[in-house]
Formats: structure tokens, C-alpha cells, sequence
């Protein structure tokens, strides 16, 4: 079934015809294959959809190849940790093979959902030049470094939200993996606030605190809505700085994931 | 143009809450939520006397059309986590401990923040104050108390991933998408307190083949909410 030439066929009549065809053959999709038999074959076949329908708009490919750089370096930083003897203590595995797990499948839907326009995946170098020599030999120093990338992984896709307006469904993926990001970063703080000793470093971001400083510049924003939020509610600013997480450009990120890519 | 219709409306207390329970039985399946209701114990009629509002009543409150009725919608589910982590606080359940009070204080500062944020954003369009109602969470008990913020958080998340692309103003946008994170943290964190370490902050039952949290319409998010909430809230144009 040539489902896609239909659905090209509309485009070129309603430009918003394919973001209401491609959620109803998802819908579609999904109620047939509803069985976890199927399950395995699922990201697949969603992510196909995706790039037949949407991998055309230059703009997207650009946030979804960004998106990839990031997923790659999660994806190889946690297959890594896992692998790596005697560094996740038994009681924390669950955790890491977790996260380690969406990684990977963020990695596979977005190589899908890209086809040929699929960035290749770079080289990798954890230790960051030298400043996270022993990041698979110290569970500190891994879980240090898993916070940061978490929570850099939450302000990339938050400051390209704006860039995927114009592309509604490729949007909701988007922010359907960075809230994943968030609850990853939650956890992966309180591990390292416990580790590093810093009872500062909660589930979320109270001013710009955090393991790796240069990553949190920002965070401690209080202007929301052109507003100063300072004393809204009679709460603290810790608490309202808490209370919104802040974006970081393109061009931040990656100067601070710059140093984790040898090429 | 935000359309805003009042209508002052009464129904009997056991309809509505029949109604209630079906339709959040129906969106919990549809969304795949399910399992997130397994751990709330239902206590009926344990909060009554709280409710400043006549039981069973409530106004028809419509969030309005367009962004301001996205923004309305946030503003709402943002007054129910708010009213629900303030009776957390203000009735504590059994054997809480020093470290989970922490944490549930400062998830209801958020809330809060968030809540008063909308309104003052919103100013004159900004729907009413609703009346929340949890007479179905047993706050004395841990259980009951956390699964209903797993269920809250979860909502939120979903619901914040859904609206986004009903928003036209890129400002809105980046808005939701600051405190949608900050939900998704609350998840992690209130689920990684039912069941410490584990997996379950980002668990298979709420987190797809993909590795992708929920995205779920407003009207289906509406209807799960309804039965905490006295007012009927209606919001066939948000976004629109």
C-alpha cells in the first residue's frame, strides 16, 4: 500500500493534510500491532512513518541530526558504563540500564525517522580531554558525568521547540523525549548529590546548581514571560528558580559537548 | 477570541462520581496509564469537610479558544496539583519521613509557582479558582498519597507534551516546554519514592518502544482529571 504517495498527493492541497494523516495511521498503526508480539517491530515501523512524511523539511532535519549528535553520545556514554566491570554498584543497575535502554531507542528512531539524511555516529571521547580521566573506573565521576549529559540533553531539545513550531508532529516527539531527558536528569542528580555529598543538588535545579558548573550558566533565571518572578507567592528563589527549567542554544551545547566528540 | 461561559450547574454527588470513575477508568486504559491507578487506594468521603464548596456542586468553567486556552488548560491542572500538594503538606500521612516532606514541599512550591504564574499571565482571561475535589485520596495514607502524585505528575507530563503544538506563539512554547521538564522531574522522583531504585521513574508502563513519555489531547487529559475536580471544565476550543 502506497500510503505515502496519498499522503504526498494531500500535501500538495493542504499542507496540514499530513499531520492529520500520519496521526491517524499511527493510531491506525498501533491498535493493530497492539500485541507486545509486535512490540519489537514498533519503533521501526513509527519511525518510517515519521521520515516518509516529515524528513523533507530542512529545518527538521537540522533539530533531528542535532538531536542524534546528543543521542549518540548518551547511547555510547551508557552502553560503556554498563559494560564496564565493577563501576555501577548492583543496587543503582536498574537505573542505568534504564535510561541506558531509552538512549538506544532514541538513537534507533531517530536513525529511522532521518533514513539517508542520518548523520553518521561520531567518535567518542568520555574522558573529555583529560577532565573525566577515570569516568569508567569511578562511579562518582560516571555519575557526575550522566547528570550533566541528562541535563544538557534537557535544555538542547528545550531550545529547539521553537525551531519545530511549524512541524507539529515531529514537535511532540520531540518534547516526548526531552521529558524522558527530565526524568532521567532527576535521577541521575540525586544520584550524584548523594555521591558527591551535596544535598543542594536535588531532582531539579534549585539557581544553577550542579555537577558541572559551566553547564547550569542560566539556570538561574527569574524573569518568565518578560516577568520578574522575584517574590511571586511569597516563595523563595530558590523555588522559583526550581519551578522553570531554561534552554541552551545550539550553539552552547555544543561547545560544552564539543570536547566529547573527536570527530 | 477566549470565550468565556459560566453556567452554574448541580448534579447529584453519587452520579458525578460515578461518572467520575468510569471516565478515568476509560482514559486510563485508552492512554495506557492503568497501572499508574494500580497503587491509589480509594477512600471514599475522608475529606469532605475541607471543601469550602457545597459537595457536588460546581460551575461550568470553559478554558477558552487559542493559546489562552492552552494556557487556561495549564493553569487548571496546575491549581489541582497546587490544591493537592498543599493538603499533602498540610495533612501529612502516616510515618512520613523529614526526606520526603522535603521533597513534597518543594514540589508544591513549584506548583504553586506555576499556578500564580498562569494567573498572572493570563490577568482578566484567566479562568476562575476551581474547586478541587480529592475526596478520594486517603491523605493519611502513604500509598494513596503517592500514587495519586504519580498520577498527577504523569498527567501533567502528558498533558504538557499534547499541548504543545496547539501553541502558536513560540514564547508559549518555550513556556511550556520550562515547566513540562520540572513535571517530568516530579514523575521521576515521586515514582523512584514508591519504589526506590528501580526503574519505575522512567518505567516501561508510562514510557513507550521509543523511549517516549506520553503526549495526550486535552479532552482526553479533562476527562481523566474530571473526578478531582468540582467544576466541569470544558475545552473543545483550546488551541483551536
Amino acid at each position: 500500500m502506497d500510503i505515502f504517495k496519498i499522503i504526498d498527493k494531500f500535501q500538495q492541497i493542504d499542507g496540514d493534510a499530513v499531520g492529520r494523516l500520519e496521526y491517524a495511521t499511527r493510531r491506525h498503526f498501533m491498535n493493530r500491532v497492539g500485541s507486545k508480539l509486535a512490540s519489537a517491530a514498533i519503533p521501526t515501523a513509527f519511525a518510517a512513518i515519521v521520515n516518509k512524511a516529515y524528513a523533507q523539511s530542512a529545518k527538521a532535519v537540522d533539530v533531528l541530526n542535532y538531536a542524534l549528535t546528543l543521542e549518540y553520545l548518551e547511547d555510547e556514554f551508557y552502553k560503556a558504563g554498563n559494560a564496564a566491570a565493577n563501576l555501577i554498584p548492583a543496587s543503582d543497575k536498574a537505573i542505568f540500564t534504564q535510561i541506558g535502554k531509552h538512549e538506544t531507542q532514541h538513537v534507533a528512531f531517530l536513525v529511522k525517522a532521518l533514513g539517508t539524511k542520518a548523520i553518521a555516529k561520531p567518535t567518542f571521547d568520555f574522558q573529555y580531554g583529560g577532565a573525566f580521566g577515570d569516568v569508567f573506573t569511578n562511579y562518582k565521576t560516571f555519575v557526575t558525568v550522566s547528570s550533566a549529559l541528562e541535563d544538557t540533553g534537557v535544555r538542547a531539545y528545550k531550545g529547539q521547540a521553537g525551531e519545530l513550531i511549524t512541524d507539529p508532529q515531529i514537535l511532540e516527539y520531540a518534547l516526548q523525549v526531552h521529558s524522558v531527558e527530565a526524568r532521567h536528569a532527576a535521577v541521575a542528580r540525586r544520584l550524584a548529590g548523594t555521591l558527591l555529598g551535596n544535598p543542594a543538588m536535588k531532582g531539579w535545579i534549585t539557581g544553577k546548581e550542579g555537577a558541572v558548573a559551566a553547564i547550569y550558566a542560566g539556570e538561574e533565571n527569574m524573569m518568565q514571560g518578560g516577568k520578574d518572578l522575584k517574590g511571586l507567592a511569597s516563595k523563595s528563589d530558590a523555588a522559583i528558580t526550581e519551578a522553570f527549567d531554561e534552554p541552551l542554544s545550539k550553539e552552547a551545547v555544543l561547545a560544552i559537548a564539543g570536547p566529547f566528540i573527536k570527530k | 477570541m477566549n470565550k468565556h461561559t459560566e453556567t452554574k450547574k448541580t448534579s447529584g454527588k453519587g452520579e458525578g462520581e460515578i461518572t467520575s470513575v468510569v471516565n478515568r477508568r476509560l482514559f486510563l486504559r485508552s492512554a495506557g496509564l492503568a497501572t499508574s491507578l494500580g497503587t491509589i487506594v480509594i477512600a471514599a468521603g475522608c475529606n469532605d469537610d475541607d471543601d469550602p464548596m457545597i459537595p457536588g456542586s460546581g460551575d461550568t468553567v470553559d478554558l477558552g479558544s487559542g493559546d489562552v486556552g492552552v494556557l487556561n488548560y495549564a493553569y487548571a491542572l496546575e491549581q489541582l496539583e497546587a490544591a493537592f500538594y498543599t493538603q499533602v503538606i498540610a495533612t501529612p500521612y502516616t510515618g512520613i519521613t523529614d526526606a520526603e516532606k522535603t521533597i513534597l514541599t518543594d514540589i508544591r512550591d513549584h506548583e504553586i509557582i506555576h499556578r500564580d504564574f498562569f494567573k498572572a499571565a493570563l490577568g482578566d482571561k484567566a479562568i476562575k479558582g476551581l474547586t478541587p475535589n480529592f475526596a478520594a485520596i486517603d491523605f493519611t495514607k502513604k500509598d494513596a498519597v503517592l500514587g495519586a502524585a504519580k498520577l498527577f505528575e504523569d498527567t501533567g507530563v502528558a498533558a504538557y507534551n499534547g499541548a504543545g503544538k496547539l501553541l502558536k506563539d513560540p514564547n508559549y512554547l518555550l513556556l511550556a516546554g520550562k515547566i513540562v521538564s520540572v513535571e517530568a522531574r516530579h514523575a521521576a522522583v515521586i515514582r523512584d519514592l514508591i519504589n526506590p531504585k528501580s526503574a519505575d521513574f522512567a518505567g516501561d508502563d508510562i514510557i513507550d518502544a521509543n523511549g517516549m513519555d506520553k503526549a495526550v489531547a486535552p479532552a482526553d487529559i479533562l476527562s481523566a482529571v474530571k473526578g478531582y475536580v468540582k467544576d466541569t471544565i470544558t475545552g473543545a476550543n483550546v488551541g483551536k
